[in-house]
């Protein structure tokens, strides 16, 4: 029973119906498929626009104490206890101090961000010189990776606890209390957790390296640091992205639970762990203090993983186009 | 298999020489004076004194290995005496805190339970629920409990445990009055009744950290089931005619699970950080309560002993993951 041979449409073409397109063409084309992905880049980029310029619309003062005006609870509580204590003028509420909660929390969220991308982008650096150097001399990668594997031995958050207390005091009286902060949190997270990209940009410089334009790149005389930077580089850029994705994660949850556990930024500096932290002691009679930064830190590492499963997806090749 | 053992035992000492260093550097080279809070009326002389009674006027290598001779002989002879009833660490001096001016260690094995308790539990609770969790979601790729399953583990992912902490307690202990906020450490099990209080204090800060294990390991094992799943032995295991079953729990489950124990090894240092923040949250006076309540009190010997005492236990699961490792594994075992 064989059927009788269909013409193949393929070949039938004379040329390609659809015109070519760019890679990252097919990569934004895989991305909008992944739904998660797409809310969550979007959830990102409305948060990380809210925190920048939400101060110039939201007008009052973070710091300004207005005891008159303390515990006032949030707009939407009337919902469900009409004799709430609300204002418009403050519709998140304020805490004992009379401090506004939506204020505090554009302010905290920039110093959240902030912290994560610079952490991020440092660790990233880190990570992906010694990764880079590792793959491509074959001396260098034996040290480089008994290294990587003895600091990814090591106790991350009780030595950050260390660092963090031991070098507070210098670096806040030669930068300032929250300039030096800033530094040296962004520091110690940025040098503490570059030890994954270091091993995903090994292990694809090894199996670039051994590719045909590689040799061919060195057959017309390029040097090592021109390979590097011309040819190795841009092929690896998308485990990369995928880290920092997991990167800005990382560095968002250790500010926050640094800044839980009571060495992070000065008291009068919020952040959303901070905020969080000063809150738990009340927070049978003001849950919402507990929530708003604590959902605020919850839906931002959420939005940023599922931006990185997203890209995950949409970056390799094996994957895309099914 | 015993010299794979003894071969990875080993090579962790090198790793825990290291960590050492590290932490031992860390201390020194912080700036700040641990006679800053002398008075200014005490004499030079006398600080230099008390500097030299601290240990301090020593060189650096020379300390250093008089801490290596303290936390790896010393100690290590006091708890043979104690086993044993001997006499090999009299008079020999031990890690003293500052604060306390007690052998940190004596405080260490008090207060170690607690913690090894509370994180080997989670650890354990996690990883038997993320296992089932992981093969039935990469069994059925794309079902509804694949998606539901993908999304509890990011969110579980997500939710950092100082936020799930409260929240819980807030919930359970708060509203419901469920279980109690607080855990109780003195609380001694000696009957069955005593036994369910002891589970009902430990449920909210196993589940706490379980919620995180359960997210990471969960996801590990589907993607790496998801890859086996498709390989040509499996395709071969059913033309044999052998049961779903025992292809999947058997012969697909083994294989995947030697990507899965790496993650389990690499997810303890972290565990271990979720352990400091759970303490707090709950006031369990394990070790990261010790060494967050020794930090503010600037007592540098028992903050580097306990980031140390840390450090060994990361290492010790390490090694027992990557005994296992071999177990699974027979090509890692013979090379």
């Amino acid at each position: 029973m064989i059927e009788p041979v269909q013409k193949i449409e393929a070949l039938q073409d004379a040329g390609p119906t659809d015109p070519p397109h760019s890679q990252w063409r097919d990569v934004w084309d895989q991305f909008r498929k992944h739904k998660g992905a797409l809310m969550g880049g979007t959830f990102l980029l409305c948060i990380t626009l809210g925190v920048l310029f939400g101060e110039y619309i939201w007008t009052i003062d973070p710091q300004k104490l207005d005891i008159r005006n303390k515990d006032i609870r949030p707009i939407y509580s009337v919902l469900w206890n009409s004799d709430a204590k609300v204002q418009w003028g403050h519709p998140l509420g304020t805490d004992n101090l009379g401090r506004d909660a939506l204020a505090n929390m554009i302010v905290g969220g920039r110093t959240s961000m902030a912290v994560g991308w610079v952490a991020m982008i440092l660790a990233l650096s880190i990570g992906t010189s010694i990764g880079v150097l590792a793959g491509y001399f074959r001396k260098l990668d034996g040290p480089l990776m008994r290294f990587t594997d003895l600091v990814l031995s090591l106790p991350i958050l009780p030595l950050l606890l260390v660092a963090v207390t031991l070098f507070r005091d210098p670096l806040r009286a030669s930068f300032g209390p929250e300039t030096g902060m800033f530094i040296l949190i962004v520091g110690v997270v940025g040098i503490t957790s570059w030890m994954q990209t270091a091993r995903i940009v090994r292990s694809e410089v090894l199996a670039l390296k051994e590719r045909e334009f590689i040799l061919a790149a060195r057959s017309i005389g390029t040097t090592p640091g021109a390979i590097i930077r011309r040819h190795l580089l841009p092929n690896v850029i998308s485990p990369i992205m995928v880290s920092a994705t997991l990167g800005l994660a990382t560095a968002i949850i250790t500010e926050s639970a640094l800044s839980f556990l009571g060495v992070g930024f000065p008291p009068d500096f919020p952040t959303w762990g901070k905020m969080l932290a000063d809150s738990v002691p009340r927070m049978d009679q003001f849950p919402e203090r507990v929530m708003l930064p604590g959902l605020a830190i919850s839906f931002t590492v959420l939005s940023v993983n599922y931006l990185g499963d997203g890209l995950r997806d949409a970056l390799d090749p094996r994957i895309r186009g099914r | 298999m015993l010299t794979f053992t003894i071969r990875r035992l080993i090579t962790s000492v090198p790793t825990l020489l290291f960590i050492s260093l590290v932490i031992f550097l860390l201390l020194e080279l912080a700036p700040g004076d641990p006679m800053a809070q002398v008075p200014l009326t005490v004499p030079p002389e006398v600080k230099a004194k008390m500097r030299e009674a601290l240990g301090l006027g020593e060189p650096l290598h020379i300390r250093y290995w008089k801490w290596l001779v303290q936390f790896f002989w010393i100690e290590p002879q006091v708890l043979f005496d104690h086993w044993f009833g001997t006499t090999f660490s009299e008079g020999k001096l031990r890690i003293l805190s500052w604060q306390t001016r007690s052998p940190v260690m004596d405080m260490v094995v008090q207060r170690l339970p607690q913690t090894l308790w509370v994180v080997g539990m989670s650890y354990v609770v996690g990883i038997l629920i993320a296992l089932p969790i992981g093969i039935y979601s990469a069994y059925r790729q794309y079902s509804l409990f694949d998606q539901s399953g993908t999304f509890i583990t990011m969110v579980g992912f997500s939710i950092p445990p100082f936020f799930t902490g409260p929240l819980l307690i807030m919930v359970f202990a708060v509203q419901l009055g469920w279980f109690p906020s607080v855990y109780d450490t003195t609380h001694v099990v000696d009957d069955w009744a005593s036994f369910k209080i002891q589970l009902r204090q430990m449920i909210m800060p196993v589940m706490v950290l379980a919620l995180q294990t359960t997210a990471q390991i969960s996801r590990f094992m589907r993607a790496s089931m998801l890859d086996n799943l498709n390989q040509d032995y499996v395709r071969t295991a059913r033309a044999k005619g052998l049961p779903e079953k025992v292809v999947v729990m058997v012969h697909v489950l083994r294989n995947s699970m030697i990507p899965v124990v790496t993650a389990i090894a690499l997810g303890v240092p972290g565990i271990f950080g979720g352990a400091i923040i759970t303490e707090v949250v709950f006031k369990v006076n394990g070790i990261g309560a010790q060494l967050l309540s020794a930090l503010f009190a600037n007592d540098l010997p028992s903050v580097q002993t306990l980031t140390f005492m840390i450090a060994v236990l990361i290492v010790t699961f390490n090694l027992i993951a990557d005994v296992l490792y071999g177990v699974l594994d027979p090509r890692i075992r013979y090379d």
